[in-house]
């Protein structure tokens, strides 16, 4: 075909349909959660002293983790998902997450004695933690690839691994309440390992459904 | 991205809002416009002496993505980087995807014969191994030319070959055919 043919073509199309800009993505940022809390409660619930334990500070401290993690991972997405936006300058952004998890552990260190930091770290829990954050953070990534397979992201596999990172944050804020570890130690050593299993699904599914 | 053009780009930024805003006018303008943009864009980015490859190609898939995802720009955004971000995808794209171009025809090939409903299947199976036999190009030249009924010319341009070596590749490639399946 002729490109004039084609130009022809497209404008002629163009009167007769609108694009196709299928789910916005804030709006898939928006439904997250609840489609998170869909599958958090029926598979595990919060705690029984969910509501009791609020005021802790370790326990408030890894809904703030996790969900500075989420705020930070959408944020870079929304400039990921369009062609030509900078979104490297929003790179930063990560870094928020991790420097309040270090200065969580920094004060666990300082205020905990050397001998309770295995325990600690170890936990009671982690084997759940890291079959949970994924399970519930899955349908989470597929939200989001979903609505940016309506975008244009120009980095497929990259803005995969941030869409990972990202439903990990909103399944980790989930999961947090079910959880009965509450040490930093153990937020910073487990919960990274389940974000990871969530990044790579998001850069291997976004190699793939995310070409356009 | 030349500065001589920049006036053109910022006439896009208009006529996108404009065709977005429903003016089909105005769209044709923009592709026309667009399509001689990324027409330069092509031909310095892509290597010269790449067999299979044609620019007007590359230029055409650019402008069916521009197209696919025009909702992707905003209005008051400018439209030169986002036209150059798609374009420079797509031409990374291509670029992987050349080489391979041919393998693909044939792949494409294998549902037509492979759907019942395409050809009455005695016939299809017949065709589908006398091609089968053949390889490289003169598979493609004989797919092209008995099984999909382009012509000489069209097929020439799709694989990037004279008309000459077409002409040449089709008569070998069926005098291999009759060598093999009989008429002896």
């Amino acid at each position: 075909m002729q490109t004039d043919e084609l130009i022809a073509d497209l404008s002629g199309k163009f009167a007769r349909r609108k694009s196709q800009a299928g789910l916005p993505l804030w709006l898939a940022a928006a439904i997250a959660p609840v489609v998170a809390f869909a599958v958090f409660m029926p598979l595990l619930g919060p705690r029984p002293d969910f509501l009791a334990s609020f005021g802790s500070i370790r326990f408030d401290m890894k809904f703030v983790e996790a969900g500075l993690l989420a705020v930070a991972a959408l944020g870079l997405l929304a400039a990921l998902a369009r062609p030509a936006r900078p979104w490297r300058n929003r790179l930063p952004l990560l870094l928020v997450p991790a420097l309040v998890l270090l200065a969580a552990v920094a004060v666990e260190l300082a205020v905990m004695p050397e001998a309770t930091w295995p325990i600690r770290a170890i936990g009671q829990n982690a084997r759940t933690c890291l079959i949970a954050i994924p399970t519930i953070g899955a349908p989470v990534l597929l939200l989001l690839l979903y609505a940016l397979s309506h975008q244009a992201p120009t980095r497929p596999t990259l803005t995969g691994a941030v869409a990972g990172l990202a439903a990990a944050g909103v399944s980790a804020v989930f999961y947090a309440a079910h959880c009965p570890d509450d040490s930093p130690l153990f937020v910073a050593v487990w919960y990274p390992l389940a974000t990871m299993i969530l990044v790579a699904a998001g850069a291997l599914a976004g190699s793939r459904l995310l070409r356009w | 991205m030349q500065p001589a053009s920049s006036s053109k780009l910022q006439g896009l930024d208009d006529l996108l809002r404009r065709a977005l805003a429903g003016d089909e006018k105005a769209y044709r303008t923009f592709l026309i416009d667009a399509a001689t943009i990324v027409r330069r864009f092509a031909a310095q980015r892509m290597p010269r002496h790449s067999a299979g490859f044609d620019v007007e190609d590359l230029v055409q898939e650019i402008l069916l993505a521009v197209h696919a995802k025009r909702h992707t720009w905003r209005p008051g955004e400018p439209v030169g980087p986002w036209l150059y971000a798609i374009a420079r995808y797509k031409a990374i794209d291509a670029y992987r995807r050349r080489g391979k171009r041919i393998e693909i025809d044939i792949a494409g090939m294998g549902d037509v014969f492979e759907d019942p409903s395409a050809m009455p299947t005695a016939i299809a199976q017949d065709v589908d191994r006398a091609v089968a036999s053949l390889g490289g190009r003169q598979r493609a030249v004989v797919s092209a030319l008995s099984v999909e009924g382009k012509s000489i010319s069209q097929t020439a341009k799709d694989l990037d070959m004279s008309e000459g070596a077409v002409r040449v590749a089709f008569h070998r490639g069926l005098s291999a055919i009759a060598r093999k399946f009989g008429r002896d």
